[in-house]
């Protein structure tokens, strides 16, 4: 019956990570640019549903629809400024600053709210959750979280695959130079990429914060699982990310089951050992590597 | 030669960190002229054509289109103004179908005669491929994809760059089929050869470069092949036989 | 461009350092005499905060050598930081004086380091980086594991408690200076020695350098390793200096930030600038004391800013502005006055 346990739990912890993961996915794939601040804004947009969406007088359940569309402008102001003057210069210092921007917003954060820990109020919805059999329960947050994920995933496809600016941000991705002798505005694109990012990782943080409590220094953690699910799944596959990111749960979950100590690090061992013998994940290009 | 003008070069100087790759380029193309820029590796004509894109920063001299000043404009705006430019290596967007490639092309295609389908005329062979991905077409397929992909936005200037790098003679020869089609409709074509005799059988006149400065220039029918080995090479270089220019 | 090209190579020199060099070695003699005897001179809290103010240069330095001289961004050195702390209370445990523990702990770093490089060395850009700080996480996690150290609760360092603690303030002031100095020193042969002429080749033009026949793989591994080995002591110093060894406390991603940011602010690529970093994180930490940790977002900030617009550093924009340099490694072309 562990076993059961151990699949159920990793699937759905995988939809999260995979959820958590699908803007770093894209900001690298289309941008070549890691966000080390990735996993912090996912914290911030917890915060903001916590402490301002009452102000707003918005139900923290409901916070999302207001904190998702904010977070894009967000993301598409940050890519277009900061991040932008970054990537002119070289990855090295994107790296830097991201890292800094990381550093900065966690304190900020500590400095602002303290290190209590914070949840977002679902109310009883929380803690329910059905059965599968006599040892294995279902949590129905954990299991909408997964859902969204799954949509999330595929709405991303779709708009990658069929629209025209999913197209042009191929393009973009594939061939920077070859894209802009076609006119496509690749600053512009690159904040659409970011938008989308900074998006989906708000959708994140506030799912986390629904089925756990998080502190400011929650982002690092999750910003780590994040990496590890694209890594394993591959780069450039959004189904990678969902796939590498079910895998590490399972892989968590099962050091979990040996010795609670393990959980993180069986995680941790799957990515090395994947980067040691496959470098371009489950689902990923030999190209994709730099 | 009294065709309307499209692109008015002056004076253009172009530098690579320090060194200067154009040095004071002039020249015009209008409806319907096909300039070949001839010059050996080096002499400077990629890195013309990629200023004229946008994707260059010239240090000096003008870029006037349809006789706006162009020159600050940013590469992707220089597209919807009318200039198109098929780089050198093709770079196609590899994880694409060929449709894919063309539709971004067209993404922001100015109103006129080359469509997708016009360019399926232009290339017959291209209807049935245009899901297969490029990454798996030849040399001189993808040659033609890259062309197309540029045609496709309506250009009413189109640059080629080296098209005929890496492909097999007959190959070129079908490629450089297309142009009396293309310049038929009143395209102004820029091009950028390596094969000197290529260059010649098309274009209605010629530039040649020389590390950077133009050493020659005018129609193809009026320059003797040893005015063009001397621009090309360089006047102290003489031809064989020849005693060494002063 | 001239006609001719005249051979003036008889009237270039190739020199090493602007300044006569026996001013700088005079101003490094006349400091390192003045921070031997601080204990002496010097408050009890000034001590605490140069001893500190040690261990930040010497992970600063580190970074700066792999980052800035090998091109290797790693966000996981705080992970040998951490394994030279718990090496040091390792072999304490097993009976020596953690002071004499800390070179072998070092050591012991370096030899870990090796094996970790078949795998890091094969990445590039940010999968290194990230895959840096996955093994440090990992090294705490294993650690956090191990009851013998203390697993999460921590473990004093045996041997510290029954000294008087005016004399463990001296002796851990003196290991962490001795610390630095060897640390510095080091690097500063290092960088001089034909090793920094390569690096200098290879953080210019790797697949130059190659060509030219450059063993850039193992001088990176190399690097690494001396790196590793370096914030090994800085690890060893900060276990004595704190008498409760805990993974927390040693395997901070802290560490990572400080080092970070100190060098970008100081100067990446410069001997000097991880030096003038760390001494500016340590006027801003005691400035603002009473603000808890601004002092980081602020630090933070300085380093984004720099980064983008000032990337050569402090140290750097005072290089280029006054042509001077303190600690030089290069090899600088004096023309003729004209």
């Amino acid at each position: 019956m562990t076993l059961l346990n151990i699949l159920v739990e990793g699937t759905l912890i995988g939809g999260f990570y995979a959820l958590f993961a699908c803007g770093l996915s894209l900001m690298f794939g289309v941008m070549k640019v890691i966000n080390l601040a990735h996993g912090d804004m996912a914290v911030v947009a917890g915060y903001v549903a916590v402490f301002l969406a009452p102000k707003w007088h918005v139900a923290e359940i409901w916070s999302f629809l207001i904190v998702v569309p904010l977070f894009a402008i967000l993301g598409y102001v940050v890519q277009r400024t900061l991040l932008q003057k970054s990537i002119d210069r070289d990855p090295f210092t994107t790296l830097l600053v991201t890292f800094g921007l990381s550093v900065i917003i966690e304190n900020l954060l500590l400095a602002v709210y303290s290190a209590n820990g914070q949840s977002v109020n679902i109310g009883s919805l929380v803690s329910k959750s059905f059965q599968l059999n006599s040892s294995t329960y279902v949590s129905y947050v954990a299991l909408t979280v997964l859902g969204v994920a799954v949509l999330v995933l595929g709405a991303l496809q779709v708009f990658l695959s069929r629209t025209n600016t999913g197209r042009v941000i191929r393009a973009v991705s594939d061939d920077r130079e070859a894209a802009q002798l076609c006119g496509a505005n690749y600053k512009h694109l690159f904040g659409i990429a970011a938008a989308i990012s900074f998006a989906t990782v708000a959708l994140a943080g506030i799912s986390y914060g629904m089925m756990t409590e998080f502190v400011p220094t929650s982002g690092g953690a999750n910003l780590l699982f994040a990496f590890e699910a694209v890594v394993i799944g591959g780069i450039g596959s959004l189904w990678g990310t969902l796939v590498g990111g079910i895998a590490l749960g399972i892989a968590q979950q099962w050091g979990a089951h040996i010795n609670p100590a393990y959980q993180i690090l069986f995680g941790n061992f799957l990515f090395l050992i994947v980067l040691a013998i496959r470098p371009q994940g489950l689902f990923g290009r030999k190209e994709a590597m730099a | 030669m009294d065709t309307p003008l499209l692109l008015s070069v002056t004076d253009l100087t172009v530098h690579h960190g320090q060194l200067c790759a154009v040095d004071s380029v002039s020249f015009q193309v209008g409806h319907g002229d096909v300039l070949a820029v001839i010059g050996a590796n080096g002499a400077g004509k990629s890195t013309l054509l990629r200023t004229i894109a946008g994707l260059h920063h010239a240090t000096s001299g003008g870029i006037n289109f349809e006789g706006q000043d162009i020159s600050a404009s940013p590469a992707h705006r220089r597209v919807t103004s009318g200039i198109s430019l098929v780089p050198e290596g093709r770079r196609l967007f590899q994880s694409m179908t060929l449709e894919e490639n063309l539709l971004v092309g067209a993404h922001k295609a100015a109103p006129g005669t080359f469509d997708i389908a016009a360019v399926y005329e232009l290339f017959p062979w291209m209807p049935d491929r245009r899901k297969s991905k490029v990454r798996q077409f030849s040399g001189g397929e993808q040659q033609a994809v890259a062309i197309g992909r540029a045609l496709v936005a309506n250009p009413k200037v189109l640059m080629l760059d080296e098209v005929s790098l890496g492909l097999a003679p007959i190959v070129i020869e079908r490629i450089y089929e297309i142009i009396p089609q293309i310049v038929a409709s009143g395209i102004g074509v820029l091009l950028v050869e390596q094969d000197v005799s290529q260059g010649l059988r098309v274009a209605t006149r010629v530039l040649c470069l020389l590390e950077g400065r133009t050493t020659l220039e005018g129609r193809p029918d009026e320059l003797t092949s040893e005015q063009i080995e001397i621009a090309y090479f360089g006047s102290h270089l003489g031809a064989e036989g020849e005693r060494e220019s002063a | 461009m001239s006609d001719t090209l005249t051979p003036t190579s008889s009237l270039l020199k190739i020199q090493r350092s602007t300044f006569s060099p026996f001013f700088s070695l005079g101003g490094v003699v006349a400091i390192s005499i003045f921070f031997t005897l601080a204990p002496w001179m010097l408050a009890a809290s000034w001590v605490s905060i140069l001893s500190n103010f040690f261990i930040l240069v010497i992970m600063a330095t580190m970074w700066n050598l792999l980052a800035g001289y090998a091109g290797m961004i790693s966000i996981g050195q705080q992970g040998f930081v951490g394994m030279g702390a718990y090496a040091t209370l390792y072999f304490a445990l097993k009976g020596m004086n953690p002071f004499v523990a800390i070179p072998f702990a070092a050591l012991a770093c370096g030899v870990i380091a090796i094996p970790i490089t078949f795998l890091l060395l094969r990445l590039r850009g940010g999968y290194f980086s990230v895959a840096t700080w996955v093994v440090a996480d990992s090294a705490m996690l294993l650690v956090l594991s191990v009851a013998y150290l203390g697993g999460g609760t921590g473990k004093y360092m045996p041997g510290l408690l029954t000294l008087p603690s005016t004399q463990l303030n001296h002796d851990v002031y003196l290991a962490t200076w001795i610390g630095a100095f060897v640390v510095l020193l080091g690097t500063y042969l290092l960088l001089r020695s034909r090793v920094g002429l390569l690096l200098s080749s290879m953080r210019d033009n790797e697949v130059a350098a190659r060509s030219a026949g450059a063993k850039v793989t193992s001088t990176r591994r190399m690097i690494y390793v001396v790196v590793a080995i370096g914030c090994g002591v800085a690890g060893g110093v900060l276990s004595v200096s704190q008498p409760f060894v805990q993974p927390g406390n040693e395997f901070q991603l802290q560490f990572a930030a400080e080092m970070l940011f100190a060098t970008m602010i100081g100067g990446l690529g410069t001997i000097e600038g991880p030096i003038l970093g760390s001494i500016i994180f340590f006027a801003l930490q005691q400035s603002l004391q009473n603000w808890g940790v601004w002092y980081l977002v602020i630090f933070g900030s300085l380093a984004v800013a720099i980064s983008i617009w000032q990337p050569e550093g402090l140290w750097g924009a005072i290089r280029n502005r006054f042509h001077v340099e303190l600690l030089p490694v290069g090899y600088r072309v004096k023309e003729p006055r004209a």
